[in-house]
């Protein structure tokens, strides 16, 4: 059932359609691909994308509406299904690929069928994004790629990848890069696992020789590659509050549980830093719950930047907590294997979030690079002299 | 009714319509003329605060003259008057005074006082120990004997507004428990001394009762109740009156630091100045968001009280006096001078930071209610 198109969805719409999608369909017994697939046909996936892919051109705002009713009937928060995909690149698809190549990749994105990664950060190029190396050549009627990608979650699991490349050496760095996707299938492709901190391998290195990508699948303009990649950042930033949490939810959960676990490791001294990393999360989370409300009215502030560099910063700080808190049980954890299961359960969890959470202030931005942002683009402060400003790529020091 | 965290239209032209008065009628360089002046405000503004454009009176009910609109559209103004420093009795009447009577079952009292507070024409005050940001019934001082109506005896040492009040409601001792009373300004055996404060702009004055003739309003659990209230209320608007103060400063550095030039560039583009900025920015809306909620769960009863009062001055209380301190340093020099604006608001948020209990003495309320309540 779709919509007639001379209505507007509205909130009594959504949830109805919403309902009903659950209803046929039970999350906690219809396999994920066939749910999602429902709930894509729907057009719940993305309320305001356009009806036959994955919305019903609704207001975005609605959205929360609709993942509640999953939620309530036991599905799973949509986005977890293909975190990139939903995060980054449907948006990118909306706005950039043309109705066939939509129609023929949302889908298998929206159920989780098709997992999406993104090739962007490299070796050389890492809070510098646009600095990046990767070289894509024309070969006909299409492009030949070569280049090393690293911090690629989900890389060895994805069917297809957005990658930035350079395409123009001779431009200052932001004017020479062009967005493509990618058949992670490609010859040429190699990807590796990149072991890190906890012993485990979540992210990978990439490797791109000699890669054929056709031109059909650019998107934009050759040389509006860091246009098109910032049009995908802000849906990654605006995709952050779509929920409330609970209070006392998120990591601050794990130091509350640990101190009700640990009546004899209780003192003054500690008590006073689990009440301030306490106020810190509550603070942060209505924050969040203020943005989201100021969002649904179409108010974008700094908030959704503060609250990824608070989180990422807290996080750290909770761990830190939990560890001391511990004591001497803090020194061991259970093992470095790389292939240990990849869950946070477990009797050394602690431990492993404690390492883990070294990455949230890199990931995403570093914590430098996110007060660089708040400072420059929302308290409009002057911006740093750059040394490589309106400079050729090729003749940037590095 | 709208959701936590939402400024309807109203809301928001409410809060520029002050903003504006603010700007036009109290600026700083009036708010130093006032701050400086004996009685320590001008009246008339305050007045004209109260009758011309009818702020003071927001949260009291319609019944005695107020507009019945909610908390949250008083403390936008609150918001607002401490964002320009307005010299008055924001404190004692507008945060202490005003809810205690509203919180009052007595409507003959009612109908006394609150008409003329939410006019502007008369300011009161409440004394009471609140030292902590709760009543310390223990710390009640004064005692009330009746003997030909009742009378007051006994000296506080501190009280916001005292000097200027018409009206002190005062909390005392009899010898059935407490109750809460009405004082005139001009009772006998009531003297006032005024004290300089850290605060210029926020003055308090040395109160010592003599026999002093007093009104009974309330007693018992009704009197504690009606204390309380007020202490949670005030408490609340002192945070947002912290996040209007802290707000300004953080506006006020930027624009200094993004037109100071060293080194040939502004010194906003440095990242040690720039990233100072974006922490004063967190510091600024974390509590912003700590404080509304306070607002919002006192107006419509959405979580509790006291968790929800101690967080949001905790947390304002600590941001102000981060982001004033932050304003001095970012100003250079001519931050430690008297003629910069952050020593006002560096004044204003120590102030507030000692004034109904410290934010530590609101954490370990805090931890009281979430950590020690989960381990119980």
């Amino acid at each position: 059932m779709t919509p007639s198109p001379t209505t507007t969805p509205d909130a009594e719409l959504v949830e109805a359609t919403a309902r009903r999608v659950v209803a046929e369909h039970p999350p906690t017994s219809t396999p994920l691909p066939e749910l999602m697939g429902a709930w894509y046909d729907a057009g719940l996936t993305w309320v305001h994308f356009p009806v036959g892919l994955g919305g019903l051109e609704a207001s975005r705002a609605l959205q929360p509406l609709a993942n509640r009713v999953m939620r309530e009937a036991g599905g799973p928060e949509p986005r977890t299904v293909n975190t990139i995909g939903y995060g980054i690149v449907a948006g990118t698809i909306r706005r950039y690929a043309d109705r066939e190549f939509a129609a023929r990749r949302l889908r298998p994105l929206a159920t989780g069928e098709e997992k999406w990664c993104q090739l962007f950060s490299e070796p050389g190029a890492g809070s510098d994004l646009a600095g990046l190396a990767t070289r894509a050549v024309r070969d006909g009627d299409g492009w030949r790629v070569n280049g090393q990608k690293v911090w690629n979650s989900l890389a060895h699991l994805s069917r297809w990848a957005i990658l930035l490349a350079r395409t123009d050496p001779d431009v200052p760095k932001h004017k020479g890069l062009t967005y493509f996707v990618v058949d992670m299938q490609s010859p040429g492709i190699t990807v590796r696992p990149l072991r890190q901190i906890t012993g485990r391998a979540a992210f990978n290195e990439v490797f791109l020789d000699d890669v054929f990508i056709p031109d059909s699948q650019r998107f934009g303009e050759v040389g509006e590659g860091w246009i098109v990649a910032n049009s995908t950042l802000g849906d990654e930033r605006t995709s952050l509050g779509d929920r409330v949490a609970a209070r006392g939810s998120g990591v601050i959960a794990d130091a509350l549980a640990l101190w009700a676990a640990h009546p004899e490791r209780h003192d003054p001294v500690l008590r006073d830093r689990l009440v301030r990393l306490w106020v810190r999360a509550e603070t942060q989370r209505l924050t969040g719950d203020r943005a989201r409300v100021a969002a649904s009215k179409g108010v974008a502030g700094a908030e959704s930047a503060i609250i990824k560099l608070l989180n990422s910063e807290l996080a750290q700080a909770v761990y830190e907590f939990c560890l001391e808190l511990l004591g001497p049980e803090g020194t061991l954890i259970d093992t470095y294997s790389l292939d240990a299961p990849d869950d946070e359960s477990g009797p050394t969890a602690i431990q492993r979030k404690y390492l883990r959470s070294r990455a949230t202030t890199l990931e995403g931005g570093t914590s430098e690079i996110m007060r660089n942002v708040i400072g420059e683009r929302f308290l409009k402060l002057p911006q740093e002299l750059r040394a490589d400003k309106g400079i050729a790529w090729k003749d940037i020091p590095r | 009714m709208t959701q936590e965290f939402e400024f309807d239209d109203e809301i928001v032209e409410l809060r520029s319509m002050v903003r504006e008065f603010c700007a036009e009628f109290s600026p700083e360089a009036l708010v130093r003329e006032h701050m400086e002046s004996e009685l320590g405000y001008d009246p008339a503004l305050w007045r004209r605060l109260g009758t011309d454009i009818g702020v003071l009176g927001l949260a009291v009910p319609e019944a005695y003259d107020g507009d019945g609109v909610g908390l949250v559209a008083q403390a936008v103004v609150v918001d607002e008057l401490g964002a320009a420093l307005v010299c008055g009795p924001v404190l004692g009447t507008l945060a202490l005074a005003m809810p205690t009577l509203v919180a009052l079952a007595d409507e003959d009292a009612k109908r006394e006082l609150l008409p003329s507070l939410c006019s502007g024409e008369h300011v009161a005050t409440l004394v009471a120990p609140l030292a902590t940001g709760v009543l310390d019934e223990r710390a009640v001082t004064i005692e009330a004997t009746e003997n030909d109506g009742w009378r007051l005896t006994g000296e506080v040492a501190q009280v916001p507004d005292g000097a200027a009040a018409d009206t002190l409601l005062v909390l005392a001792r009899t010898s059935d428990g407490l109750a809460l009373f009405a004082v005139a300004g001009d009772a006998d055996g009531l003297t006032r001394t005024a004290l300089t404060t850290l605060d210029l702009t926020r003055r308090q004055a040395a109160v010592s009762f003599a026999a002093t003739p007093a009104q009974l309003l309330a007693s018992g659990t009704e009197a504690v109740g009606a204390v309380e209230r007020a202490a949670l209320v005030a408490s609340v608007l002192l945070a947002v009156e912290s996040v209007g103060g802290a707000q300004r400063m953080l506006d006020v550095t930027v624009a200094h630091v993004s037109t100071r030039k060293q080194f040939g560039q502004p010194v906003g583009a440095f990242q040690a100045v720039k990233h100072r900025c974006a922490n004063l920015l967190i510091a600024v809306e974390t509590a912003r968001s700590a404080a509304y909620h306070g607002v919002w769960a006192l107006q419509d009863g959405t979580d509790d009280p006291q968790l929800a009062a101690g967080l949001a001055k905790a947390a304002a209380s600590e941001s102000y006096q981060a982001v004033s301190a932050g304003a001095i340093q970012l100003h250079g020099g001519l931050g430690f001078t008297w003629e910069g604006s952050p020593h006002l608001y560096f004044k204003r948020a120590s102030t507030n930071g000692l004034t109904l209990g410290t934010a530590t003495q609101h954490l370990d309320r805090v931890a009281a209610l979430t950590l020690d309540a989960v381990s119980a």
